[in-house]
């Protein structure tokens, strides 16, 4: 909104007019405020001889991380390896329960939009709204420490985020297609398979692949509770001091972490 | 498509993969994989059969859950991670404007441009959790700590989308403010910010939102936060509490998400 303020006879161009200003000047002022009060909350939580003495403190962990110890590299084969199992078969269950609850979810395929529709987006909900990492620590004191438990955790949270992308792309598909496959005398279970399951297949395989790519770099953390994978030696190297160790860890995250991210690109790239 | 040669003429369905070699052997591969992972995951099944009557212990814990117990570290952790989300959402954005201006291949100079981007991909390639535990390490426990990871995680998520934005804005309209003879700060102001703002703000809101999410987890280490309880409970086997936990977490993400889906779309 722009207006034109007149002071002694010369037009001068305002980006807003006085309300807007003021509104907007309030908002800023209210905005600032919070911070200011959640920040002295925090404070006073805080023990500032601490944070002073970070970067003292930084400089000598970083002097202790180098260099890496090139040698445990040996053992960390069977970690990563476990990494990737927890996250790619997580990501397998995770889909494979997705697919009843975004078909449940979507408007236009829901077998009851009152009844059974808010059921499949609380479940959504429910599982979206809990990382990976709390999911894994309620299942370490369910099913006990372990890989087990890292692959139930990362497909409960990935369930969420499967379903919830996946019921976008159904209600988004062209409905004169199943109209077309209907019109044919098709049964319902048809006309899902050849109508709506070839529109929505590429983002299925898309949705699958870059939530694997996510679910690498959090199943790279679980072990810190307890559940499987690079996480448990992070742990481990971490409470015993051991930070020529804990650098190489890192690094095998990070080189881990970009593999998975080339692939998943790629992977998309070639399907869409 | 296909057609079968002979007689009455049978339509198959398009296969996803079109080269015949290319799905053998992803499906080959993947076949193998699958024996290999399920052969080498080690699964104590009686451990998890030992577990299941407390898995039951914790579903019928939500039956009710117990607020009162707990009730004050409850409110402590879920305040303590409400202070972390807006400080560390406020500060991290104010960190990735001048970083993503920078990182944007149209407006910054070459090595500006390469400076910025290694500082948004050093703080995109760790999890938010493996940078608390050091955040901790070198600050001590407590919300600052979670404070700072989370800030470094926005800057990394904030920042790389800034400059994306900046990248695909439209070079016509900030050209014709920088004709007026406007500063450089002017043409950030009047050229280039008006063009991102819209989208800038919705990923704001979305940022609160994911950082209130994860601040639930870096309390886990030692963050502060509402993690720090909820790991308390685990501990001591406190399920109805756990499960009042969680139900808290769950709802105020539902509250967030919903408000912030709302304002979005008020303010675009």
């Amino acid at each position: 909104m722009m207006t034109v303020a007149v002071k002694d006879g010369v037009k001068i161009w305002q980006r807003r007019d006085r309300n807007a200003q003021l509104a907007i000047w309030a908002s800023w002022l209210a905005a600032t405020a919070l911070f200011v009060y959640c920040f002295q909350l925090i404070s006073d939580k805080t023990i500032w001889a601490f944070v002073w003495d970070a970067p003292t403190q930084a400089g000598d962990l970083a002097a202790r991380m180098v260099p890496p110890d090139w040698g445990y590299i040996r053992q960390l084969g069977r970690p990563i390896w476990d990494t990737i199992n927890i996250a790619t078969l997580g990501t397998v269950i995770s889909v494979l329960l997705a697919v009843p609850v975004a078909y449940c979810a979507a408007r236009n395929t829901t077998p009851s939009v009152t009844l059974v529709r808010p059921a499949a987006l609380f479940i959504i909900v429910a599982s979206r709204s809990i990382n990976s990492l709390i999911w894994a620590l309620m299942l370490v004191t369910i099913v006990g420490p372990g890989v087990f438990a890292g692959i139930i955790a990362i497909g409960l949270r990935s369930i969420g985020f499967c379903a919830k992308l996946l019921y976008e792309a159904i209600e988004e598909i062209d409905e004169a297609q199943v109209e077309a496959v209907r019109a044919t005398g098709a049964t319902a279970a048809q006309v899902t398979v050849y109508g709506i399951v070839p529109q929505v297949m590429p983002a299925f395989a898309g949705i699958s692949v870059f939530r694997w790519d996510i679910n690498i770099r959090e199943s790279t953390v679980l072990g810190l509770v307890g559940a499987g994978g690079i996480g448990l030696q992070l742990n481990a190297a971490i409470t015993q001091l051991y930070w020529t160790q804990v650098s190489l860890m890192l690094l095998v995250i990070i080189g881990t972490v970009i593999v998975s991210e080339w692939v998943s690109a790629k992977v998309r790239h070639a399907i869409i | 498509m296909s057609i079968a040669f002979a007689g009455a003429r049978h339509w198959k369905k398009p296969p996803l993969i079109k080269r015949a070699w290319l799905r053998w052997t992803l499906g080959l591969g993947a076949a193998i994989y699958l024996a290999l992972a399920f052969g080498t995951t080690e699964v104590n099944w009686t451990r998890v059969w030992e577990g299941l009557p407390r898995g039951a212990q914790f579903v019928t814990a939500f039956f009710p859950p117990d607020f009162v117990k707990r009730w004050d570290e409850i409110v402590e952790g879920i305040s303590e991670s409400l202070w972390m989300t807006v400080v560390s959402t406020v500060v991290g954005i104010a960190i990735s404007i001048p970083v993503g201006i920078g990182a944007a291949r149209n407006i910054a100079p070459a090595p500006v441009y390469y400076f910025c981007r290694a500082i948004l991909a050093f703080s995109r390639s760790f999890q938010e959790v493996i940078l608390a535990i050091f955040f901790v390490k070198l600050f001590g426990f407590g919300p600052f700590a979670g404070a700072v990871t989370l800030s470094l995680a926005t800057v990394g998520f904030y920042g790389k989308l800034l400059a994306e934005d900046i990248e695909d804005m439209d070079a016509a309209q900030a050209e014709a403010v920088r004709a007026t003879g406007a500063s450089w700060l002017q043409w950030i102001n009047f050229g280039v910010q008006p063009q991102v703002m819209p989208r800038m703000i919705g990923l704001g809101l979305y940022r609160l939102d994911i950082n209130f999410r994860e601040s639930a987890v870096v309390g886990i280490v030692g963050g502060g936060g509402i993690g720090a309880t909820l790991d308390t409970a685990f501990e001591r086997y406190e399920f109805d509490s756990a499960a009042a936990i969680v139900l808290v977490i769950i709802v105020i993400v539902m509250l967030a998400e919903y408000s912030s889906g709302y304002l979005r779309r008020w303010v675009q």
